[in-house]
């Protein structure tokens, strides 16, 4: 039997992934406001910029810009009609930039409405993940990534779905909440978010956004304790602090990458950044990975 | 705290319970509990069997309903309570409320105050602001929620109908944190500063930010929003 994709990309050790895209849209010219994933049929160019920026910064695989086209996050944008084209577009971009050097993994994120308060149904979200995943699917996705889920519920849905497209499937939670910060907002353990990412039939369970690379080294080891799938973490370049009017993370690429040898032996198999992070934190990554 | 908590009322011992009534105390008892838990059947169905017992509704709020969602309030800020406990428990309190209050005063439903909340403009985050208008509402004010992505003119027009004093800021986004700023000096632009109490929240925000911005107050979760909403109305 083939080796699979995933198990081929850990044989060959950490694997790297990349950093954040929304404030490198930013750079190149996203307005405040604007849904950054239009801009994957507007602007394709500039959005090939920033995965061309972390494949030349050694990304092993990159993301897509796709994290918010679902069509219950974005029901009241007047394009909400193009999502399959946004979707399909983006990985085409993505697999553009990375020329064969990098996989395409592509972005699912929260529909950002609770089952819970009943702003939404099982039914609704089953649909619109399906048909996400499957617009990600026809664009020639190497594997799709399910991202910062906050409700365990609404993450099985996502891997369910993205599982119905035959490929591969990660699956990451945000730990944002709880006095060490080791809960989502819904309040899931790191244990208990591994034990029913697995059994929902992920390939690969992680952490992602929501806590700088210090304060994951925990959860990984608690989610690793609990799976024996392999772990993903892409965390923020710390946690953010108010400097006048203005939010900055104030972790460094050097500091980040000073915590890599640690989020291995903690578990993490695949790495990267989220918020905070841009191409110059995956490259000192790199440069840890390769020494 | 003004009014008697259950414990106290547990504390005061047989004498008190003679006097105030076996049936009432269970009843109130009952009904802490079911909304602590956020059993909003049992919340519905004990709220109702005390209004046809002809029980004080003012006591069922005052006795049994606010000291459950302070002591709901404590364990999620002691992170004992999450979000799911939290729309449970503000669930069960909303259904309950919605039995006592026709049974109420004009003045007495009325007394709360409006409160008039939204993400601001550029940002479609509403879970946290949602949570807020859930926590509102069982507390007993009347919530007006304009959505996300809310401009600054639109919560003037807002605050201007429904006569608000007080309105919630939310922004989830580092990036979306100066349409609060915007918002605010929209709402002075139009005279109505005075008129009413700002309280902002979010993720990226902080007491600092607030001050900045000059608003009337910050709040880090849902159920401080209301406690400080609480303290700001009452001064």
């Amino acid at each position: 039997m083939p080796m699979s994709l995933i198990d081929e990309l850990v044989a060959k050790g950490p694997v790297l992934l990349d950093g954040a895209w929304g404030t490198e849209l930013q750079a190149r010219g996203l307005a405040v406001g604007e849904v950054p994933d239009y801009w994957n049929l507007a602007h394709p160019d500039r959005v090939e910029g920033v995965a061309r920026a972390y494949v030349e910064a050694g990304s092993d695989i990159i993301l897509t810009n796709t994290f918010r086209a679902n069509a219950i996050a974005l029901a009241n944008h007047p394009d909400v009609s193009k999502l399959d084209q946004v979707n399909t577009a983006g990985v085409e971009i993505s697999k553009r930039a990375a020329g064969g050097r990098a996989r395409v993994f592509a972005s699912i994120g929260p529909t950002g409405k609770l089952l819970l308060m009943r702003q939404v149904d099982e039914a609704s979200l089953r649909t619109t993940f399906e048909q996400q995943a499957r617009a990600l699917a026809a664009g020639g996705a190497d594997a799709i990534v399910v991202e910062t889920m906050a409700d365990l519920e609404e993450a099985r849905l996502a891997i369910e779905a993205a599982r119905a497209t035959g490929l591969p499937v990660v699956a990451c939670m945000v730990f944002d909440s709880g006095k060490k910060k080791d809960r989502t907002m819904m309040g899931v353990t790191p244990e208990q978010a591994a034990e029913a990412l697995s059994l929902a039939g992920a390939d690969v369970i992680g952490a992602n956004c929501g806590n700088g690379i210090d304060g994951y080294i925990p959860v990984c080891s608690r989610m690793a304790s609990a799976t024996d799938r392999p772990i993903w973490i892409k965390a923020n370049a710390g946690l953010p602090t108010l400097e006048g009017l203005e939010t900055v993370y104030r972790t460094t690429p050097d500091d980040f990458a000073s915590h890599l040898d640690e989020l291995i032996d903690a578990g993490a198999r695949f790495i990267g950044g989220c918020c905070g992070t841009n191409p110059t934190f995956i490259e000192a990554l790199r440069k840890r990975l390769d020494a | 705290m003004a009014h008697a908590s259950v414990e106290n009322i547990v504390v005061m011992g047989d004498a008190v319970r003679e006097l105030i009534g076996d049936e009432w105390m269970k009843r109130v008892e009952d009904l802490y509990e079911a909304v602590l838990t956020g059993d909003q059947s049992t919340a519905v169905e004990v709220t109702r069997q005390a209004l046809e017992a002809e029980f004080d509704p003012r006591s069922l709020i005052d006795d049994a309903m606010i000291p459950a969602m302070d002591e709901v309030g404590r364990r999620f800020e002691e992170e004992e309570y999450f979000v799911p406990e939290l729309l449970l428990s503000a669930r069960a309190m909303k259904s309950a409320l919605e039995l006592i209050t026709p049974r109420l005063s004009e003045s007495a439903a009325t007394r709360k105050g409006c409160i008039v909340i939204g993400t601001v403009g550029g940002d479609l985050h509403d879970i946290g602001k949602n949570l807020v208008g859930a926590m509102f509402e069982g507390a007993g004010f009347e919530v007006v929620d304009l959505g996300s992505d809310v401009s600054p003119e639109d919560f003037v027009a807002a605050i201007e109908a429904e006569g608000a004093t007080l309105v919630g800021l939310s922004a989830l986004l580092t990036v979306t944190m100066p349409s609060m700023k915007a918002t605010i000096d929209a709402i002075e632009a139009a005279g109505l500063r005075d008129q009413v109490k700002v309280l902002v929240g979010g993720a990226p925000l902080s007491t600092d930010y607030a001050t900045a911005i000059k608003a009337d107050a910050y709040a880090d979760n849902a159920t401080a929003a209301v406690r400080v909403a609480q303290a700001l109305t009452r001064a």
